[in-house]
């Protein structure tokens, strides 16, 4: 929703190199750069990240809570996807 | 028609403790009710910049002026947090700014007292952030997850500022004996309006039987208020300063203090807009929203000027 303040972006924080972006909250500005300022101040006062993402709102796409059941429902029935679903002799040892 | 089982799912998620997130189903008086909640949240953070930004300008030294600008920065940034955290459940900002700046929302009554003396900055961080961060550790846990999360940063940089305060009151009161006073007074003065900063006794409160039931708070005003009555005397006496309740008094048998009541009248005076600050509290935001107006519009002209076909859209 845009409004006198700007779109709304999530801000996503890297907390160091080598680990995943991490969600930590949205906020309004009216570009990418100022979104990108306005992330660094608000969410990054005390070091919390080593790098930033911003992306409008308006283009992230979201499964949906109604479908949850169908949607994820083939992940269900595959225990064969996990390790613990095969069995390998105590001799050999850590496998 | 399909309501009720839409109702379900959601009990059935409060029941097992799980979190409400901005898409799920929820019954409307529950978003009604967050959306009043988290604003005057976010209403309280904004406000409260303005008692302490009075001391920015005359903070005693370099270091007190860094760390009361820091703090002062964070409740912004708490406001922001919040605000975004209230606008999931699908009002704007514009609404939210709104409904502050006309005097329909309602935010912590503690804003609408003066601070007369560098003390009051003391006492403010150490007994209002005190309060607040009781109310605040409790909402890490409510039961809808935008809010949840705000909360959890909140906590993480709320813990300096009561700290910040504590200093400045071990400072005054081991100070000279003008200083010692000063701190006396403040704590005169700001005791009583931080223990209404839990609002009012559970039998007279009218939100809190919904807030409970649905999660929203996990714990009632008079349990958080004892609390921080039980927690906040000893550091009273650490200061040598007496606590400004005649009435205050150990109990044995429920292992916490008995407290005198704070004014209820005033309380309720001051909620509806008449108390020491209210009308220069709201001229002040007022104001400051009126001035900023021409650097929105250039920030928006700019950005239109130069959007990228994606941002166009």
């Amino acid at each position: 929703m845009s409004d006198s303040q700007g779109p709304i972006w999530e801000v996503f924080v890297q907390k160091k190199a080598g680990q995943p972006f991490v969600h930590c909250g949205s906020l309004h500005a009216f570009d990418k750069e100022m979104a990108l300022q306005n992330a660094r101040d608000l969410y990054t006062r005390r070091n919390e990240g080593m790098s930033l993402w911003v992306v409008p709102s308006a283009a992230i796409t979201a499964s949906s809570p109604e479908d949850i059941g169908s949607f994820f429902e083939p992940a269900n029935d595959k225990v064969y996807r996990h390790p613990t679903f095969y069995q390998i002799p105590d001799a050999i040892g850590h496998m | 028609m399909e309501n009720k089982n839409f109702e379900d799912v959601f009990e059935a998620k409060l029941a097992k403790n799980e979190m409400v997130e901005p898409k799920d189903w929820m019954p409307e008086n529950y978003r009604k009710h967050l959306i009043r909640q988290i604003s005057q949240h976010a209403h309280s953070e904004i406000v409260g910049m303005l008692p302490e930004g009075n001391w920015i300008t005359r903070a005693p030294s370099l270091r007190a002026k860094k760390v009361l600008l820091a703090k002062v920065q964070d409740e912004g940034g708490h406001g922001l947090y919040l605000y975004t955290a209230a606008e999931t459940l699908g009002t704007s900002r514009d609404e939210l700014l709104d409904a502050l700046h006309t005097g329909k929302a309602k935010y912590s009554s503690i804003f609408n007292y003066p601070t007369l003396t560098w003390a009051d900055i003391g006492a403010i961080g150490w007994l209002v952030d005190g309060a607040a961060i009781m109310n605040q550790v409790m909402l890490q846990r409510t039961s809808y997850g935008p809010y949840a999360r705000a909360m959890v940063r909140i906590c993480k940089e709320e813990s300096f500022h009561q700290r910040q305060g504590y200093e400045i009151m071990t400072h005054l009161s081991f100070g000279t004996k003008e200083q010692k006073e000063m701190a006396q007074d403040a704590l005169n003065r700001w005791w009583f309006p931080t223990l209404m900063m839990f609002g009012p006794p559970d039998a007279e409160s009218p939100n809190s039987e919904n807030a409970i039931k649905w999660r929203i708070k996990r714990e009632t005003n008079d349990q958080l208020r004892q609390r921080f009555v039980n927690q906040t005397v000893a550091q009273i006496e650490y200061l040598g300063l007496n606590l400004p309740d005649a009435g205050l008094q150990w109990n044995e048998a429920k292992q916490g203090y008995d407290y005198s009541e704070p004014n209820w009248v005033e309380f309720k005076n001051v909620i509806s807009g008449n108390g020491p600050c209210n009308k220069e509290r709201l001229a002040a935001r007022n104001a400051s929203h009126k001035n900023g107006e021409w650097v929105r519009a250039a920030a928006a002209a700019y950005a239109k000027k130069h959007a990228e076909p994606f941002m166009a859209a």
